[in-house]
């Protein structure tokens, strides 16, 4: 079988296949069961569920995942066989629900008495008790774990992977991706560049879950993904594998080299990074810095409103890890696509217009207080610059500024060591922020311009729909008088500008953003030694 | 019965990794073992009850051992509570 799709990244993967369903589970609310027969049934489920949940304790244990991470699949367990929740769905059971339905009350009515404790902790553990019960539902159903584990080096398809889906894969042991639907600027697409991961989207196919487990083959190039394949092809595919891998070994001999073209213009090359563990992918392909950490990753990983010293902690380690190189970390850049089910936003006929990052500051400004502590805290310890993300008023700017006054001043009532300079500046990824850049450049200390964004709000195309990809164009003068303008009107106050979207990293654009005069090009890692291979090859003054 | 009185220290309380262990070691003993916060209490053999109690660092928890291996028990659970809270 041979699916036609879109290549993310560049190279070509050859490994098993593993599917992923996600599947919706029909329960019924018949009061018509046998009692004994689903009292086994709950008791084999749950045995199955707990020797998974132990498989992933030993694989968290093994790998290099904190302590704390480990420790949430044994509480999964202990939660699976915890007497409290047995006699509820036992009790369910015999008065004639079916197991599934049983368990399924048991765990609503468990989380719901975590969820109204008057205490943090205890209300996050509400999602804990409700994923448990999912899992055993699962498993009695007779279906594979809907959590994505590895055991073994593979390919995974699916219809598509949701972002907390994706912080979950254990990326080591990750091949390549494939996925169904998505764009080249989904999530999925997202991670695989970060990871340096081949990955197809868009096949517009499921693929059967019998071929799971089978030979396949990815090739971004032709943006095509074989699953089955004979012999010869498999032979071929190795080979071409290895080759890209040479390759790699040749661009390796980049590392170290200044970023300058032959007649000796110099730009930044910084990293775009999803977490705190990116650092070494980026450090590894020799970036200048981290060019975008998206900190809202720590919200969609976490059950709760990450606290200030969890935050703290996780800058800290960046900061002093990258450091000196500067690292600039995007303050939460939650709604629209990426969604936390503890933030209780509305849905929205229009997410990407909608309720989203700033605007979901200024109503509920603690959590810019929290972050921008946490921020300010962690500044102390190496290179920290600061981005906020959607803006399109000054008022918006001037808010964050004040805030940002107001936590330094309580910093230092505290006695808390800080950057008092530390550099606060904005993304440019709407077409409103490009056109009164002038008025902005005047309070942020830097630009940093997000071209996935302000390609979307700029040509009216969602980001996405993979429909759209035909009349997305990416070079569309529009976006390109957008960028030139909001780096010039940045250089008349003296300030830099930076490029953080996918455009970074086009080549084809490189010569053109270096003569309109970008200071700065932030890119996924596996993207930093070829576009300074671009960069050199590069003579401005012809 | 015996029973003794405990004092949390640790700064994060009763949270589920202690609470399971509080479990897996009551779960040792045949005796009826109880737990003691103010006026609430509950089974030491089951974790969401304990964790229910939402003890916090500072706050006196009353341990009841009724059994057979009541004694045992009570000697068990002293340590494991110095251990872990």
């Amino acid at each position: 079988m041979i699916l036609k799709g879109k290549g993310v990244f560049e190279g070509i993967a050859v490994g098993k296949l593993k599917i992923i369903v996600h599947q919706k589970i029909e329960i019924s609310s018949d009061k018509k069961f046998a009692p004994e027969n689903e009292k086994v049934r709950f008791i084999e489920a749950r045995e199955k569920t707990c020797d998974y949940l132990e498989s992933l304790y030993q694989r968290a244990v093994n790998s290099n995942l904190k302590d704390s991470e480990a420790e949430i699949f044994n509480m999964h367990k202990m939660m699976a066989q915890d007497l409290d929740f047995e006699d509820a769905v036992v009790s369910s059971i015999e008065s004639g629900y079916c197991a599934e339905y049983a368990v399924k009350e048991a765990g609503r009515n468990l989380s719901e008495m975590f969820a109204s404790m008057d205490d943090a902790y205890m209300k996050a553990r509400s999602a804990d008790v409700l994923d448990v019960s999912e899992q055993i539902i699962r498993n009695l159903a007779g279906l594979s774990s809907e959590t994505i584990v590895i055991d073994k080096p593979c390919i995974l398809y699916s219809d598509d992977f949701s972002p907390s889906e994706i912080v979950k894969i254990d990326s080591a042991k990750l091949l390549g991706f494939a996925t169904k639907g998505g764009s080249d600027n989904s999530h999925t697409a997202i991670l695989a560049r970060t990871l340096g991961i081949p990955c197809i989207v868009a096949t517009g196919v499921d693929i059967p879950i019998t071929d799971d487990g089978k030979d396949a083959v990815i090739d971004c190039e032709s943006g095509t993904l074989i699953v089955n394949p004979d012999k010869t092809q498999l032979k071929e595919y190795l080979a071409k594998a290895q080759k890209i891998a040479k390759a790699k070994e040749m661009q390796k001999s980049l590392i170290g080299k200044p970023n300058e073209t032959i007649d000796g213009k110099r730009v930044e090359v910084y990293c775009n990074i999803g977490n705190a563990s990116d650092t070494s992918l980026a450090l590894k392909n020799d970036a200048g810095g981290i060019g975008l950490f998206r900190s809202e990753f720590l919200y969609l990983e976490s059950k709760d409103y990450p606290t200030e010293e969890e935050q703290f902690i996780q800058y800290k380690n960046t900061v002093e890890t990258m450091s000196p190189k500067p690292v600039i970390i995007r303050t939460m850049d939650i709604g629209a696509d990426k969604q936390a089910d503890y933030f209780n936003l509305e849905k929205e006929e229009n997410p990407a217009l909608g309720f989203r990052s700033i605007r979901i500051c200024l109503e509920r400004p603690e959590i810019m207080e929290t972050q921008l502590t946490a921020l300010y805290r962690a500044s102390a310890f190496g290179n920290l610059m600061v981005m906020i993300p959607m803006i399109t008023n000054e008022s918006e700017l001037d808010w964050v500024l004040d805030m940002a006054k107001n936590v330094r001043e309580k910093l230092k009532a505290q006695k808390i060591k800080f950057n008092e300079k530390m550099p606060l500046g904005i993304m440019i990824e709407t077409p409103a922020a490009a056109i009164i850049s002038d008025v902005l450049a005047k309070k942020a200390d830097f630009f940093s311009i997000g071209t996935n964004d302000l390609t979307q709000y700029t040509l009216a195309v969602d980001r996405q729909n993979s429909k759209l990809e035909k009349v997305c164009d990416k070079h569309h003068p529009a976006l390109m008088r957008l960028i030139s303008m909001t780096v010039q009107n940045a250089h008349a106050c003296k300030k830099w500008v930076g490029i953080c979207g996918e455009l970074a990293r086009d080549l084809s654009l490189t010569e053109y953003f270096l003569k309109i005069g970008v200071d700065e090009l932030s890119v996924s890692p596996a993207y930093v030694l070829p576009l300074r291979e671009k960069i050199r090859s590069l003579n401005l003054s012809e | 019965m015996k029973q003794f009185d405990f004092t949390i220290t640790d700064k994060e309380g009763i949270h589920a990794r202690p609470a399971g262990i509080l479990v897996a070691e009551a779960k040792k003993f045949v005796s009826q073992i109880t737990i003691k916060k103010d006026d609430k209490q509950a089974d030491a053999k089951r974790m969401f009850a304990i964790m229910s109690l939402i003890a916090k660092q500072g706050d006196t928890v009353t341990v009841i051992c009724e059994g057979e291996d009541e004694d045992a028990a009570e000697l068990k659970l002293k340590e494991v509570l110095k251990q872990n809270l």
